[in-house]
């Protein structure tokens, strides 16, 4: 009996691949204590308030993004993203032919480590492996068709919750991990600021007429609608890479390209850090 | 008379097109302009200062310097390289980093002394 159920249980940790896998004890230990951070900085907000960024700091601002959110500037082009999104290749085949998970949870899965590739996957990425394997063209990324389409899926996942897996036992998802992590607290740029100084420390706080968002919360939007790059560039869609090239600029560092190591990494720490929070679909931001 | 009219106006415009830069070349930034300046000091962006517009909060007000800073020189030394006294400061280091030349931050720093 007792060897029985000891064969079961390592039948279920072999088929446990990624989608079950353990959380870094580590991990798990850093979720806990920078979520603990923001919960007692800001003790009237809940965890899933942190998801409305600046928002959630202030009831003027709250009232204006609810005022916007109510006929969001974003419907048109969320709307072509799901239309590119079922349009068929030239194959015949459909986006939704890379994925075996339904179109809702696909944004649920990244980003992820792929222990085969040795590296982490984002949404975007994957967007782009699959028009890769059906043949067609690679699309410019950040803005545009690709980000349009990656708000399609999270307007689809919306209500589910982010889930970031570092498997427990896996040092080179560690390292990937801890990669982000360095770069999120490094200070750079001319002006010597790390992406925490400004969203960790300075969350609530205002640069100008700015309020700095908490780091906690902002992956639950992206790609997200922003007026600035409306106004700026026509299309107000950003993904989060682009947005981290952004605030690698303010700071006068030079940015890395979308879609490499730093960024993905980057991506994998701070998208961790919202664990437990639920996707918000597309929002607005200033 | 049709041809003194477009050249006097060719003129003009010739002159309102180089009388700013050659106006804010000649007059020199003071203290005050650098501070305020959103390329420069752009020390709104993060303190209150009397007279500018916006201000950030991460910084403290900048109010009452001679009291706060006694020693002009441990006020320089603060806007020459925040780091020192405070190695995760959110202050930009304006004269290590080269954000502002040694002589821009002795201008800041006399206006800043002077509030
Ligand atoms: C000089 C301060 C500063 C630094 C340093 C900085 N940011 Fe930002 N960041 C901003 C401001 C200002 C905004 C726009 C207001 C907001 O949403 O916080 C912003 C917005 C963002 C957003 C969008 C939030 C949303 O919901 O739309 C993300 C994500 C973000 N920053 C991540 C980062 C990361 C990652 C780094 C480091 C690579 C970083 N930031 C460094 C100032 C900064
Ligand atoms: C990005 C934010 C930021 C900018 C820009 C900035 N500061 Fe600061 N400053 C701070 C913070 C935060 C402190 C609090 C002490 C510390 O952490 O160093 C500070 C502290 C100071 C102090 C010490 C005040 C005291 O009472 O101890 C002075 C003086 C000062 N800043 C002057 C300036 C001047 C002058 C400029 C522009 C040339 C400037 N700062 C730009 C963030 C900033």
């Amino acid at each position: 009996m007792k060897k029985l159920i000891i064969t079961m249980a390592t039948a279920a940790l072999f088929s446990s691949t990624s989608a079950l896998a353990q959380q870094s004890a580590a991990v798990q230990a850093d979720i806990d204590a920078f979520q603990g951070y923001f919960l007692k900085t800001f003790p009237n907000l809940s965890l899933q308030d942190f998801s409305k960024g600046p928002y959630a700091m202030s009831d003027d601002k709250m009232m204006q993004f609810e005022a916007i959110m109510e006929m969001p500037p974003f419907e048109d082009l969320l709307e072509k993203g799901g239309d590119l999104w079922n349009k068929p290749f030239a194959n015949g085949h459909t986006f939704s032919s890379c994925w075996k998970v339904s179109d809702a949870e696909i944004r649920t899965l990244y980003p992820r480590w792929n222990a085969a590739k040795g590296k982490v996957e984002t949404l975007e990425q994957g967007l782009i492996d699959c028009l890769v394997s059906n043949g067609e063209k690679k699309w410019g990324t950040g803005k545009g068709k690709h980000a349009w389409v990656a708000s399609h899926l999270t307007t689809l996942a919306e209500g589910q919750v982010i889930n970031v897996v570092v498997p427990e036992g896996d040092a080179a998802a560690l390292a990937a991990y801890n990669d982000g992590k360095r770069f999120y607290w490094a200070k750079r740029g001319q002006l010597n600021l790390s992406c925490a100084n400004c969203h960790v420390g300075g969350a609530g706080k205002r640069v100008r007429g700015n309020t700095l968002s908490p780091a906690l919360g902002q992956s639950t939007h992206f790609p997200v609608w922003r007026g600035k790059w409306a106004k700026s560039k026509g299309d107000g869609f950003g993904t989060m890479q682009r947005r981290y090239g952004g605030c690698n600029k303010q700071v006068r560092a030079k940015p890395f390209k979308r879609h490499k190591s730093q960024y993905d990494n980057l991506e994998f720490y701070h998208t961790a850090m919202s664990n437990g929070m639920e996707i918000s679909g597309t929002e607005y931001r200033e | 008379m049709k041809k003194t009219i477009s050249s006097i106006s060719a003129v003009i415009t010739l002159a309102t097109l180089f009388a700013m830069p050659l106006e804010v070349g000649a007059k020199e930034m003071s203290g005050k302009d650098l501070a305020f300046d959103r390329k420069l000091g752009n020390c709104l962006a993060c303190h209150m200062i009397v007279g500018g517009s916006q201000p950030g909060n991460m910084g403290p007000p900048l109010i009452a310097m001679k009291a706060r800073f006694p020693d002009i020189a441990t006020l320089r030394a603060q806007i020459h390289d925040a780091t020192v006294a405070n190695p995760n400061t959110m202050m930009p280091p304006f004269g290590a980093h080269g954000i502002l030349s040694a002589d821009q931050v002795d201008k800041v720093t006399a206006y800043i002394h002077s509030l």
